[in-house]
């Protein structure tokens, strides 16, 4: 099962290690990564591999939005599913 | 792969446009429940409907987490009670109710639908008794919604029915008075009642159904308007080009959900409803779409167009993102559970007259509309029969509830609370009806049901 990590913020230093240092305590694997700059806001996108995980993903989400607040970036992690649903036929 | 900007364009919508699945809706059959003696069927309604749902709210939740999206109610849906009950001996349903009542609150849902009744055509003794119940039912419950069958294009419309349910809704409002009448929101009477609605309060498991079901109905009045404001100015071809795929977009999560539902639950997948529903909340209104496709405000004249092509685009685009479509899949305007409506309503650029004239081509019905509570029973009849001959010469669905708000005048506001919202009380137009409604009897099916 594949998720989609999307974080939203302020740019500073250190949120890609912070949220990839997580992923991996979780055993959690990243496949892509795209992100984008504008005016200041950090925009990221994350395909990760969620079969190795340690845990369950709907956890997994509450955990990294918890991360998100600590660092002051919304994080969120979403089955990749939604977004097969709405954008591909 | 998904691109970067898909995944922002889904965040958007969720973030900002208030995207989500409105309701999980879990139909069950309570057929087999039949029991001559009451507290034996009420028990095995309760067991029944503890031992299907007990999961629904824990999985809706679930769903919701993993992916992302919120599911806002999660709600069951039964047999109409007059059937299922019409085998006990007993006075009166009001136990029955109150047994549905604690069923709802034991598995965490918010509304449990179906204390209804199918009187369209007759009325056996079984459903009479209900009839008589539902003022009480409603004023003693908290999340039993009901529902009345009284009319449809193939037998007509029922005037007996129509006057006892007119009847009702004053006597409801009257237990009610001291909570704005909120009774009455509890309670809609339909013309074609379709059997596999999610949404309240006219959900109910019909007799065609199956054992189970899982029903959705999507949403997302915000995520259309927050599109219709990338073609302003734009023509007609833009326009439902846009609502279209919009459509789609929000009716694919719908699928997603209710299909994840259905195989987390090991129930069968009913039905998508495509109708967009408002809520309260701002940017979640039907009225700012209207506004957004250039009306100056919900009610001005081209509103009854405007509707008509927002609904049909919304099908057109569900359509193709669903399986399985059915339910209401019309607009719904409820007024007081739509903050613009609300302040077109209040100006008085939205009157009855042209609510009731939008439930032509596309909305379900007349639907939370707050009106004076010193409102002639008889002209309670007369809005619900016009309500009941609209479905029943255009073969389609329509529905009225509304609430006559004892001690309220034209120019007070009601206040429901929560997802309820507050309502403007409208002015009725004070002509009577009441030697019409009163001959009684039942009004023929128009020529065209005969299509055989």
């Amino acid at each position: 099962m594949k998720g989609i990590v999307t974080v939203l913020g302020k740019d500073s230093v250190g949120i890609i290690a912070k949220i990839c240092s997580y992923m991996s305590e979780k055993n959690i694997n990243v496949l892509d990564i795209a992100q984008t700059i504008v005016d200041g806001y950090f925009n990221m996108m994350m395909v990760v591999d969620l079969d190795r995980s340690t845990e369950p993903l709907a956890p997994l989400a509450v955990g990294l939005e918890a991360l998100g607040r600590d660092i002051g970036v919304v994080v969120r992690l979403q089955h990749e599913d939604i977004f097969n649903a709405m954008h591909r036929i | 792969m998904i691109s970067i900007n898909e995944v922002q364009e889904t965040m958007r919508m969720i973030s900002e446009a208030n995207l989500d699945v409105r309701t999980i809706t879990m139909g069950i059959s309570l057929m087999d429940c039949a029991d001559d003696d009451l507290g034996s069927f009420c028990r095995k309604i309760y067991d029944k409907i503890n031992r299907k749902a007990e999961r629904l709210v824990q999985v809706g939740d679930d769903i919701s987490k993993e992916y992302g999206i919120p599911v806002v109610n999660k709600r069951i849906s039964v047999t109409p009670i007059a059937i299922a009950a019409s085998g006990c001996r007993c006075e009166d349903y009001a136990g029955v109710a109150r047994t549905l009542d604690h069923a709802a609150e034991t598995t965490g849902v918010n509304f449990i639908g179906g204390f209804s009744a199918l009187v369209h055509k007759g009325i056996t003794p079984e459903d009479r008794k209900l009839l008589d119940s539902i003022p009480s039912a409603l004023a003693e419950t908290e999340r039993v919604c009901s529902s009345i069958s009284a009319a449809s294009t193939r037998s007509g419309i029922n005037m007996n029915a129509v006057n006892l349910v007119a009847g009702i809704v004053r006597d409801t409002a009257k237990l009610t008075a001291s909570r704005d009448s909120i009774g009455c929101a509890k309670f809609v009477v339909f013309c074609n009642a379709v059997e596999d609605n999610p949404f309240m309060a006219g959900a109910f498991h019909g007799i065609g159904e199956g054992e189970c079901a899982i029903n959705v109905g999507v949403s997302g009045p915000g995520v259309v308007k927050r599109a219709l404001e990338s073609v302003r100015g734009s023509d007609f071809e833009t326009l439902c080009e846009t609502v279209k795929r919009t459509a789609f977009k929000i009716t694919r999560v719908g699928q997603l959900v209710a299909k994840e539902a259905s195989r987390r639950l090991d129930v069968p997948f009913g039905v998508i409803d495509l109708s967009l529903a408002p809520t309260p909340t701002i940017g979640d209104s039907i009225a700012e779409i209207l506004r957004e496709m250039g009306l100056e405000q919900p009610g001005a004249p081209g509103t009854t167009a405007a509707i008509a092509i927002l609904n049909d685009n919304v099908k057109k685009g569900g359509v193709m993102a669903s399986s399985y479509v059915g339910g209401l899949s019309g607009a719904f305007i409820p007024v007081s559970e739509d903050r613009g409506m609300m302040e077109a309503a209040r100006m008085g650029a939205l009157t009855l007259e042209k609510l009731e004239a939008m439930t032509c081509v596309c909305s379900v019905g007349l639907d939370m509309i707050a009106i004076p509570g010193d409102t002639p029973v008889e002209t309670l009849s007369g809005i619900i029969a016009d309500e009941m001959a609209i479905g029943m010469v255009n073969n389609k669905t329509t529905a009225v509830r509304i609430i006559p708000v004892i001690g309220k005048r034209v120019g007070d506001t009601a206040e429901f609370g929560g997802l309820l919202g507050s309502a403007p009380i409208m002015e009725v137009n004070r002509f009577g009806c009441s030697d019409f409604v009163r001959r009684g009897g039942r009004i023929p099916a128009p020529i065209h049901s005969f299509r055989n």
